[in-house]
C-alpha cells in the first residue's frame, strides 16, 4: 500500500518533488469523510472540483463583513465590494497573463462564457455557408452554441478527427480552415480523453489564414499554466468550480480589439451608459457584458481559489498529476478486459475506459460503494463517443488533492467489479 | 461484499442482462414507442401486439445500455405477455412502488415474488430511472405508440 505519503517530497512517487500533497490535502476537509463507511477517494474533480477551505473562508468573511453591491451604491461596502470584485479581475487576468483587465469578463462560467462568444461575436457576422471548426472531442458546451449558428444562420460546422490515441491532428485541423472559416473553436484539454491540444501551434494555423481562435479552458486551465499573450489566443474561457473554486463564476478572456466590437450579450443594469425611451448606450467591455447583479462572492470565491493555486508551485502540481496517471495507467494494464480510451502523448490526468460486459454505470455504482466516485456516461462529448464507438465510458479524473493510494482503491474496486460481473 | 451490491447485482439480474428474453423487433407489431435516458444513454425500444381482447399479445424489446435496464426490459417483457392492459397497469405501478422502495401491496403474490430480484434497486436512488425506463417505454407505446 502507500506508505510514501508521509514523506513530503516523495508523495507522489518521486515526480513532485515541489508540491506536498499530503499537506495540500489538509486543506480539503472533505477528503477526510467516508461514503458507506468507507473513505471517500474522489476521483471526479473533472466534473468538479473540491475546494480548499481558505477560499471557503475568504468568500464567507467577505459576505459577512464586506458584502454589498457592486457598482452601485456610494457608500462604504459597495465601494468595498467593488475593489474585491475588481481586484478578481486583475487576479484571473494574472491568472491567464491577460494583457490587460478589462480583457476579462465575468460570466457564470465556460459555458455562458463560450455562448458569449457565439451570440455577441460570431452572430452578428455569420452568413449560411460561413464555417467554424471543430474537433470531435469538444465539450458539449463547446458545440452547441455552434451548432445555433448552423441551425439559425446556416453556419457549416466542420469537425476534425482525433487520431486513435485521442491526439489532435493537427494537419487536418490546418486543412480544414479555408477562405470561409469564422473560428476554430477547440478544448484546450478533453474532458474525456486528457487530450491536451497544441493550442499554440492551432493559433496560429488560424491566424495564418486571418481566422481567430477559441480555447475551451474549462480543463485545460486546472492542469497547464496558460498565458493567453504567448498563445496569442482570441477568446480563452473558463469555469471557476474546476479551479478549485465555487460554481456560478467563469470568465472569458478576449483580446480587446474583439471585446470592443461585440455587442451585447443580456440586457440589463451596470451594461449601459444611458438608457432613454427611444435610445440606448451601451458600457464599454467589459461591463457591457456584465448585465445585472454580478456573482460577487463567487468573484471572490475565483480569486481565492486561483491565488491558491497560484500559491503552488504548479509545475510540481503539474507532475504530481502526470504520475498518479502514469500509475493508474500503469496498474489498469493488468486487466484485459478493460480498453483505455485516449493515450495521446503529454495528455493529462484523466483516464477514460470501457469496460468488457460491464456497462460504465454498473461499473461507477460498483466503485461507488467502495467510496470512489467516478464519472460514468456521455461526458457531454456525444459526438467523441461516436468516434470511439461506444455509448458512455468510466472516467477517473485526478486532481492535486489525489494521490497514488487513490489509485490503489480505483484499481481493488474495478477488480472487485470484475468479481461480480464475471466474465460475461 | 456490500449487502445492498449484491441484492442489485443478484445473478438473476445478471443473468437476464446477458441474455436478454423477448428480444428483438416485433413483426406486426401495433405499437412501439422508444424510451432513452439522455442522462446516462440507456436506450429501450419497446415493441407490442395487442390482440382483439385487448390484451398484450406479444412484446418485445430492443435496447442498449446497463444491466439494470436492460434486465429489467427484460423481465418486464415476460411478466406483460398475455396480460389485459388493466392488469398490466397495476402491475406496473407495484413495480414503480416496489423500486422507490415504497408499499407495493397492490401486488400479486406471484407477481412480488418474480419482482423481488428488483427490489434492491431501491437502495440506489440515482438507478431507479434505469430499472423503470422500460416500463415508461412500454406505456409510452400503448398510449402515443400505435404504428
Amino acid at each position: 500500500m502507500n506508505a510514501l505519503g508521509k514523506i513530503p517530497s516523495m508523495s507522489s512517487g518521486g515526480a513532485g518533488a515541489g508540491f506536498d500533497v499530503e499537506a495540500a490535502r489538509a486543506d480539503f476537509e472533505i477528503l477526510s469523510r467516508k461514503v458507506y463507511g468507507k473513505p471517500l477517494v474522489y476521483l471526479d474533480s473533472g466534473a468538479s472540483a473540491q475546494k480548499p477551505r481558505m477560499v471557503l473562508d475568504i468568500m464567507q468573511n467577505f459576505a459577512v463583513g464586506e458584502y454589498a453591491n457592486v457598482h452601485r451604491g456610494v457608500h462604504f461596502l459597495s465601494a468595498a465590494a467593488t475593489d474585491r470584485y475588481e481586484a478578481a479581475r486583475r487576479t484571473v487576468q494574472k491568472f491567464l497573463n491577460a494583457a490587460r483587465e478589462d480583457e476579462i469578463v465575468f460570466t457564470k462560467g465556460g459555458t455562458e462564457a463560450i455562448n458569449l462568444v457565439s451570440y455577441s461575436y460570431l452572430a452578428p457576422q455569420i452568413q449560411p455557408g460561413d464555417e467554424i471548426v471543430l474537433t470531435v472531442m469538444e465539450h458539449h458546451s463547446n458545440i452547441v452554441p455552434w451548432h445555433f449558428l448552423r441551425e439559425r444562420a446556416g453556419a457549416v460546422l466542420r469537425w476534425v478527427d482525433v487520431r486513435d490515441d485521442g491526439s489532435l491532428d493537427i494537419e487536418a485541423l490546418d486543412a480544414a480552415i479555408n477562405p470561409r472559416t469564422k473560428l476554430v473553436a477547440v478544448t484546450h484539454m478533453s474532458n474525456v480523453l486528457g487530450t491536451v491540444t497544441p493550442l499554440k501551434e492551432i493559433v496560429a494555423c488560424a491566424h495564418a489564414k486571418g481566422v481567430p481562435a477559441l480555447a475551451d479552458g474549462c480543463q485545460g486551465a486546472v492542469h497547464e499554466v496558460v498565458d493567453v499573450q504567448a498563445l496569442d489566443i482570441d477568446f480563452y474561457a473558463i469555469t471557476g468550480h474546476k479551479l478549485y473554486g465555487p460554481t456560478g463564476i467563469g470568465a472569458l478572456y478576449a483580446k480587446r480589439a474583439h471585446l470592443k466590437g461585440m455587442r451585447p450579450f443580456n440586457g440589463g443594469g451596470e451594461m449601459i451608459r444611458e438608457v432613454s425611451r427611444d435610445r440606448i448606450t451601451y458600457a464599454d467591455p467589459p461591463a457591457r457584458f456584465e448585465a445585472g447583479t454580478p456573482p460577487i462572492i463567487e468573484s471572490v470565491g475565483l480569486a481565492a481559489a486561483l491565488d491558491y493555486m497560484m500559491g503552488l508551485d504548479r509545475l510540481a502540481v503539474a507532475a504530481h498529476e502526470h504520475d498518479l496517471l502514469t500509475y493508474a495507467r500503469d496498474q489498469v494494464r493488468q486487466f484485459n478486459w478493460l480498453r483505455v480510451i485516449g493515450d495521446a502523448p503529454g495528455k493529462g490526468a484523466i483516464l477514460s475506459f470501457e469496460a468488457e460486459g460491464m456497462h460504465a454505470h454498473d461499473l461507477a455504482t460498483i466503485l461507488d460503494r467502495e467510496g470512489v466516485a467516478v464519472r460514468a456516461g456521455h461526458h457531454c462529448a456525444q459526438p467523441l463517443m461516436e468516434r470511439f464507438c461506444t455509448g458512455s465510458t468510466t472516467r477517473a479524473s485526478f486532481a492535486l488533492y489525489n494521490r497514488r493510494a487513490d489509485v490503489d482503491a480505483l484499481i481493488a474496486g474495478l477488480a472487485k467489479a470484475r468479481g461480480i460481473f464475471g466474465n460475461g | 461484499m456490500d449487502n445492498a451490491l449484491r441484492e442489485l447485482y443478484q445473478e438473476v439480474i445478471l443473468d437476464h442482462s446477458r441474455h436478454p428474453r423477448h428480444y428483438g423487433a416485433l413483426e406486426g407489431a401495433s405499437h412501439k414507442a422508444e424510451g432513452y435516458n439522455p442522462l446516462c444513454g440507456d436506450r429501450v425500444t419497446v415493441y407490442l401486439k395487442l390482440g382483439e381482447d385487448g390484451r398484450v399479445a406479444d412484446i418485445r424489446f430492443e435496447g442498449k445500455g446497463c444491466a439494470i435496464s436492460q434486465a429489467s426490459a427484460s423481465m418486464m417483457t415476460g411478466m406483460l405477455k398475455g396480460r389485459t392492459q388493466a392488469d398490466a397497469e397495476k402491475l406496473m405501478q407495484g413495480f414503480l412502488h416496489l423500486v422507490k422502495g415504497e408499499d407495493a401491496a397492490g401486488l400479486s403474490e406471484d407477481d412480488r415474488e418474480t419482482l423481488d430480484v428488483m427490489g434492491g434497486i431501491s437502495e440506489f436512488p440515482m438507478r431507479v430511472k434505469c430499472a423503470t425506463l422500460a416500463w415508461h417505454t412500454y406505456k409510452n407505446a400503448l398510449e402515443e405508440g400505435a404504428t
